[in-house]
């Protein structure tokens, strides 16, 4: 047993102490927006927030988690920074196919929340673990850039 | 149109079926009507082009695609692949624009496989607009009629008397109006009106249609311009639907260890370990697809538990001994040793695919001659999403679900393995994360539903991991061309010899000839629109060793890259300007019927209405080096340059500039890019732009850093810190898309592909003027590092 919480929710869950929190997320508590791109680490399709900083779920067991909060995409419409960012992704046309667009804005989230005006330079810094096999990298970092503004405007 | 008074989308495809079964004779008649054409045609002798040449054609039927509800709402019908080019949202749109409709009202549903139906559904080739663009057209326009009908009928009116607005059908002398929710029950029962009494809008009368994000109307965009895009909000908040989201109760997971080797089968397996791992419930191995499998899946060993990690742990605890007898020579396949075969082949004479003039009196009698050799790797397309699909099979029916490219590929497969009536098999097509090509074979479908039956029929969804993925693509070929050219005093190029090698796609499909085919050929090669007096081109022999498929853009890859490569060698061993050189290569204004070159293929389009157009060649090459301020001026330093290239392909013209800087340790910035792109009419502007975008991310991955190598038969590359794709800091931040020829007069042109091929040749001619160094070998790698020059 594996006592967590997701998305503000406290989860007691009976699966084997190395499962992946990406499986965990989609196979148990079918949460499908984190999706399965590498199983590795390498692609960020699979980020989430554990206790506010982005980790790749497909490789962490889900008993690192243990008494932390996970957060994921799912909570992100109740997100002040999250709702910003999507907004940001709508309004900038991001997405093409979408499969990695959840792993990139999870990390844009987290990265805004840091560093709520990023440069090109800590973008890149920050996104550089996320794979976009459409190409809508050019998009992704305008769309932070708007969402750093869309925060200033609103503080 | 069927009505309906639910908005519910499950119930509205209850509703609609029964609609279409209710007006089965009207519907049937269409069909035959698409039929009847294309009799016709056949007893005329003449060949079909576009949508008539592929199966099951095209339907414009409003009663198949569009449904009204009484509360006004329109649900509209997408029967083609959603993979990131935006086609839920663009043919939707057209439907939409046609009929009247206001977009808030709109709804989409994605259709099931069933070609029958609706028209061909293969989404590949860059040719879901060019082929249903008009048919989907006509099917808005027919809606719009039908309900101008209706409120005819309603006023007892002349429905001359009668226009839709948005959403609405005004009675004009009178100024009243009757909604679409309540023409739509009478409209659903008028006849479709026949083709030639349709009104299709003009330009000015469209709303949505190639329309800039900042020309649609209010309520029709998000704030800065994302152009009505169907799963927008879908996709930032999780809630898309992807092949591996769709959760059947009492679904079993699996993961299938596959043959290392093509065509390799099992020797032994001991699964006891599997068997141990908690959540693993059976383990089973599965028969070796034959050489030439065409979509048959590997075979292999699958491991079926009750989770994907368990399914996971499972396969990594089996011992497998392959047996690689079955596998021929693929076992001792490796790519370096194959470059170096290819281009010994490549030196001899190949077989000719087209010749004019005298190639070898060009070549004997020139002043100066050239010659280069460039090389093209394998890739896997490596959409983000791995093939996934689920399969139930219950009652003498399969139900499956998946990201396919080709539905009805998948259907007529399935019905094929499970020895089922096409009735009995239902394909549902999710979102595609990503396809490239990949997800036009539908083997991962298959391994699914076999799966499912060794289940006894339980739910069971087969996920690929990205090893899998990598090691068992259907890979992009691997090539080598060979040019060779003759100058005459004046460095005017008079010869041209290009022997092209290539393992054929056909080697899918059956025994391997070792040469390109004409579909192959023509993507860049026979069509290649020089002026030249004398040209010939060969093929050598190049066996396949692996699943050779289809990758985004596919042959046109090496053969722009050679090609353009190769011009920019010209132009400077002539000591011209490249564009200059490139235009004069070109020569005057054409249009040129491509069975002149020997090239019967054109990508299955009409040869007369779809020429190869050199002035539209010209139109891009001008465009880009004008918008690029070519040759440089004030931007370009030490180690920076721009380069160029153009290509044509899948109906489309782009041309490529691209200004890139080298730094001392061999670093390569790109400064920015500029991608002239002729389609003819654009549809959905924005998203041809953001295609092109990813068109040059991709095509900078190919030009950078991204292959497939194979040794002892296997692949060698696992997983993305080996297979290397793309990311945030290699991409150019600045891409410049400029449209030419956004006119009515030119027919349609593909968009998702055309903007690959040029861009790998346009980044190496930059590197050569920034540099002196000349990439001839894909990808360039560590190429550039100093010390490596």
């Amino acid at each position: 047993m594996i006592s967590l919480t997701i998305n503000g929710t406290p989860q007691q869950l009976e699966v084997a102490a190395d499962t992946p929190i990406l499986w965990v997320l989609r196979d148990t508590l079918q949460m499908t927006g984190t999706r399965f791109g590498c199983g590795m680490a390498l692609c960020g399709a699979c980020t989430v927030h554990l206790d506010g900083n982005p980790i790749r779920s497909c490789a962490t067991p889900v008993s690192y988690a243990a008494g932390k909060h996970i957060t994921t995409i799912e909570a992100m419409e109740n997100d002040a920074v999250g709702q910003r960012v999507q907004d940001a992704w709508m309004d900038e046309a991001v997405a093409q196919c979408g499969y990695c667009q959840c792993g990139q804005i999870m990390s844009a989230v987290a990265l805004l929340k840091s560093n709520p005006k990023p440069t090109d330079k800590d973008i890149t810094n920050a996104m550089n673990g996320n794979i976009c096999r459409c190409g809508t990298y050019p998009r992704i970092r305008k769309a932070i850039h708007r969402a750093a503004l869309y925060t200033e405007v609103k503080a | 149109m069927s009505t309906s008074t639910t908005t519910d989308p499950l119930l509205l495809a209850n509703v609609s079926r029964r609609g279409l079964l209710k007006g089965l004779g009207a519907a049937g008649a269409l069909v035959l009507a698409a039929r009847w054409d294309l009799a016709v045609a056949a007893e005329d002798e003449a060949p079909k082009y576009g949508a008539d040449a592929m199966p099951h054609g095209w339907v414009d039927n409003p009663n198949v695609f569009i449904s009204i509800a009484v509360d006004g709402s329109v649900t509209i019908i997408n029967h083609r692949a959603e993979m990131g080019q935006g086609i839920r949202t663009s043919l939707v749109m057209v439907i939409a624009d046609e009929m009247g409709a206001d977009w808030s009202s709109v709804k989409v549903m994605q259709a099931d496989a069933d070609e029958a139906r609706y028209g061909n559904q293969n989404t590949d080739g860059s040719r879901s607009m060019r082929h249903f663009f008009e048919p989907l057209r006509r099917c808005g326009a027919a809606a719009r009629t039908m309900l101008e009908q209706a409120a005819a009928q309603h006023w007892q009116v002349p429905v001359s008397d009668c226009t839709t607005t948005v959403h609405q059908v005004i009675h004009t002398p009178s100024g009243r109006a009757l909604s679409f929710g309540e023409l739509a029950t009478t409209a659903s029962e008028l006849p479709v009106p026949e083709r030639q009494f349709l009104r299709l809008k003009t330009r000015e009368q469209w709303r949505y249609i190639n329309k800039q994000p900042d020309q649609l109307p209010p309520g029709t965009t998000e704030k800065a311009g994302q152009p009505m895009a169907i799963d927008g909000r879908d996709i930032v908040s999780g809630k898309a639907i992807y092949g591996a989201d769709v959760i059947l109760d009492n679904m079993l997971f699996a993961v299938i260890a596959r043959p290392p080797v093509y065509g390799a089968s099992i020797q032994s397996v001991d699964d006891s370990a599997a068997l141990q791992v908690p959540g693993v419930v059976k383990v089973v191995q599965l028969p070796t697809a034959s050489i030439a499998s065409a979509f048959s899946p590997l075979g292999g060993v699958a491991v079926i538990a009750n989770s994907t990690w368990a399914a996971l742990s499972g396969r990594k605890a089996l011992t497998i001994t392959w047996d690689n007898s079955s596998a021929g020579d693929n076992a001792a396949y490796d790519s370096v040793a194959f470059k170096a075969a290819m281009e010994a082949e490549s030196l001899k004479p190949g077989k000719v695919v087209r010749t004019q003039g005298d190639i070898q009196q060009a070549l004997n009698s020139a002043d100066q001659r050239f010659e280069a050799s460039y090389y093209s790797p394998h890739m896997a397309q490596a959409p983000m999403e791995p093939p996934v699909a689920i399969a139930h099979i219950k009652d003498g029916r399969v139900e499956a679900w998946g990201p396919v490219q080709n539905p009805q590929a998948a259907r007529d497969g399935l019905a094929k393995r499970l020895s089922l009536e096409a009735d009995n098999v239902t394909v549902h097509a999710t979102l595609l994360g990503g396809g490239f090509g990949r997800k036009a074979k539908p083997d991962f479908v298959f391994e699914a539903a076999d799966l499912s039956q060794i289940m006894d029929g339980r739910p069971v969804r087969v996920q690929w991991s990205r090893e899998d993925d990598l090691h068992h693509s259907f890979f992009h070929t691997v090539s080598v061309d060979r040019l060779e050219a003759s100058f005459n005093k004046e460095s005017e190029v008079t010869g041209w010899l290009h022997r092209s090698l290539s393992p054929s796609i056909k080697s899918l499909f059956g025994p391997d000839s070792g040469h390109m085919s004409d579909i192959e050929l023509a993507m860049g090669v026979r069509n290649m629109p020089f002026d030249i007096p004398a040209i010939q081109q060969e093929t050598g022999e190049a066996m396949a060793h692996v699943r050779i498929g289809w990758f985004r853009s596919v042959y046109n890859i090496p053969h722009a890259f050679a090609i353009q490569s190769f011009v920019a060698e010209l132009a400077h061993k002539a000591g011209k300007d490249h564009r200059d050189f490139l235009l004069e290569l070109l020569g005057p204004d054409r249009q040129i019927d491509p069975r002149n070159q020997n090239e019967p293929w054109n990508y299955r389009e009409d040869p007369i209405r779809y020429p190869i157009d050199t002035a539209r060649y010209r139109d891009v090459i001008k465009t880009a080096t004008r918008k690029a301020n070519w040759p440089g001026g004030t931007r370009i330093a030490a180690r920076r340059a721009l380069g160029l290239a153009v290509h044509h392909s899948f109906m489309s013209y782009a041309a490529v500039v691209m200004d890139v800087e080298v730094s001392e340790q061999g670093e390569v910035i790109i400064h920015r890019v500029d991608i002239a792109f002729d389609c003819g009419p654009q549809v959905n502007p924005e998203r041809i732009r953001s295609q092109l975008e990813g068109a040059c991310a991709m095509g900078v991955g190919i030009a950078m850093m991204t292959q497939i190598t194979a040794g002892d038969g296997k692949v060698q590359q696992d997983n993305f810190h080996n297979y290397l794709v793309p990311r945030h800091s290699q991409v150019p931040k600045e891409i410049h898309i400029h449209a030419v020829n956004d006119r009515l007069d030119v027919p349609i042109g593909g968009a998702g592909e055309p903007g690959v091929p040029p861009i790998a040749p346009a980044l190496c001619n930059a590197i050569f003027a920034a540099t002196g160094q000349r990439i001839r070998t894909l990808p360039i790698a560590g190429q550039l590092r100093t010390g490596n020059s």
